[in-house]
């Protein structure tokens, strides 16, 4: 039994027009089932309309399934008692920076989650001192989220999550509105959330380079998981992903044509690291 | 070119009026107001702005920027001190083509200056020395026995303080958007007044289609962080009354007192 338990769930958008007609459906996730063991690492790949958002608020309560069923640490998201206990385990950082930020000040940001739990003032200061720290956002506790980069911002976002103690973090594409710079920052942090707090994270992105650090990845097409397994495997079959329309990193598209081209270059290759000690030792021979 | 707007916005600097409770501030405000309005007395508005003066010299916010601060408002100082000079009647001292301007006119438009000038003031005096979550935070606080009578104050001051995140953000967004349709060929300047409003039509549009989709998106985010109204909910920043806030108030009553001798006696 893993800390996230998604059960053949399907969700559907029903579209109405103005007299409340059904016009047309809409099955964002069509049967999807995916384990999740505490502490592990997931990212969900797939192309804008894919489902993977849907299925992501799913995680959450925020969207409850028509058919099947996720269980978020032994709650059922379901039952509407548990709703707030399942958010608080699951937390969530979304896409848009901006419209995720509560308050004026950073500090009252991440403070928001823990007042709304209920905890003590006193520790409510603890919490958002030890989260902003996490992310390396102590500095700017006073500052007007206004004021910040989008990286930082994104940061903050990922420290009003940590400061409600979360087992899990779902990260809905957190890096789609970021500058290369922004996107390293945002995937370092939620890289040491995992490696150092032990918090399970499930990554949902179109870049496959913030993938293959990832334990586990899935690939969603219309609704459905299609592939699935470790980076490794995943990436290899690099044919497979392009009829998906995803691209592989650029370092294991390079090793792909280099194999193609009669190379005997091992594959799959996934960091600049792993490429650069290859081609010295192909190189060398 | 939107944000240039002084008014009223906090200004960061450490003083013994800073630090007050908001509610103490709030109130104060409220009985400043109450004592413009309770005589037209001379003396009693020279009391009021000789107390604003104190309360200015104590915030050390610079006197200067206080009255850079009257600025957008000068228009409608100006605009309704002429109305008044022209249009009491009285005894005549002053006739210009078919306008009488009369003596009482003239008295009339001074004490109309003095409390609008001074009300104004006050106001400004609070919101430049409380910070808008301070501000709404107190409000809440003060409005709190109304939620008898099922007055939604949670709810209330949440938007407030919501709103006023969103300010700078649809203002960036609203620079934006006309940029975009300047790019392309769009005209804001030209034309009469009508004309001008009728041109940010086209503006407003997808000012608005966005302010719903940051709602949306704002409501998801606060309820993925537990947020259920204000039931049993912590404060982060509870509000707490200091000495300082007793010695304010004592301050007031003090004031409120003055105000009342000078205006039934003098």
């Amino acid at each position: 039994m893993g800390i996230i338990d998604i059960n053949k769930v399907t969700y559907e958008y029903i579209r109405r027009d103005e007299d409340g007609n059904v016009e047309g459906i809409t099955t964002a996730v069509n049967g999807v089932s995916l384990n999740v063991k505490a502490g592990e690492f997931i990212a969900i790949l797939g192309h804008n309309g894919s489902g993977k958002s849907t299925l992501a608020k799913h995680i959450n309560a925020l969207l409850v399934p028509e058919e099947g069923s996720v269980i978020v640490d032994g709650m059922d998201t379901a039952d509407e008692d548990k709703t707030l206990s399942i958010r608080q385990t699951a937390g969530m950082v979304f896409q848009n920076p901006d419209n995720q930020i509560i308050g004026q000040i950073v500090e009252e940001d991440v403070g928001f989650g823990p007042e709304n739990m209920g905890v003590p003032t006193k520790e409510i200061w603890e919490r958002v001192e030890e989260s902003l720290r996490t992310v390396g956002m102590y500095e700017y506790r006073k500052k007007s989220p206004n004021k910040l980069s989008g990286g930082q911002k994104q940061r903050v976002s990922i420290a009003s999550v940590i400061a409600m103690h979360p087992k899990c973090i779902v990260f809905d594409e957190p890096t789609a509105m970021l500058d290369p710079k922004g996107r390293r920052e945002v995937i370092r942090a939620a890289r040491a959330l995992n490696d150092v707090e032990n918090i399970t994270i499930i990554l949902i992105t179109h870049y496959m380079e913030e993938a293959i650090y990832a334990d586990r990845i899935f690939v969603m097409e219309e609704g459905s998981v299609v592939m699935q397994g470790t980076p490794e495997t995943v990436f290899s079959q690099v044919d497979m992903l392009k009829s998906y329309r995803l691209d592989v990193p650029e370092v294991t598209e390079l090793a792909w044509e280099l194999k193609k081209a009669g190379v005997p270059i091992k594959f799959p290759i996934l960091t600049r690291e792993e490429l650069k000690e290859e081609l010295i030792r192909l190189g060398k021979r | 070119m939107l944000r240039d707007i002084t008014l009223g916005q906090y200004y960061e600097t450490k003083s013994k009026l800073h630090e007050l409770d908001p509610r103490t501030k709030l109130v104060g405000t409220l009985i400043y107001l109450i004592s413009l309005f309770m005589f037209t007395n001379a003396y009693v508005y020279i009391f009021a702005a000789s107390f604003l003066l104190l309360c200015v010299l104590i915030s050390r916010i610079p006197p200067t920027y206080m009255i850079k601060g009257m600025k957008p408002v000068i228009f409608l100082l100006v605009f309704t001190l002429f109305l008044n000079m022209l249009f009491t009647p009285g005894e005549v001292i002053f006739t210009f083509w078919k306008i009488n301007i009369t003596k009482e006119g003239v008295k009339q438009a001074l004490y109309m200056g003095a409390r609008l000038t001074l009300l104004i003031m006050g106001s400004n005096m609070m919101t430049l020395t409380t910070t808008p979550t301070r501000l709404t935070n107190g409000l809440e606080r003060l409005m709190g026995p109304l939620k008898l009578i099922k007055l939604p104050v949670h709810e209330i001051a949440m938007m407030m303080s919501i709103a006023l995140r969103f300010i700078p953000i649809l203002m960036d967004e609203t620079d934006r958007i006309m940029k975009a349709q300047l790019a392309r060929g769009a005209d804001f300047e030209s034309g009469n007044l009508i004309k001008k409003a009728k041109s940010l039509v086209p503006v407003l549009v997808p000012l608005f289609i966005s302010a719903f989709r940051r709602a949306n998106d704002l409501a998801m985010a606060m309820e993925a962080r537990c947020y259920h109204g204000g039931k049993g909910r912590t404060q982060m920043k509870p509000l707490k009354y200091r000495p300082a806030d007793l010695l304010a108030y004592l301050v007031l009553i003090l004031y409120m007192t003055a105000v009342v001798l000078i205006g039934k006696y003098l």
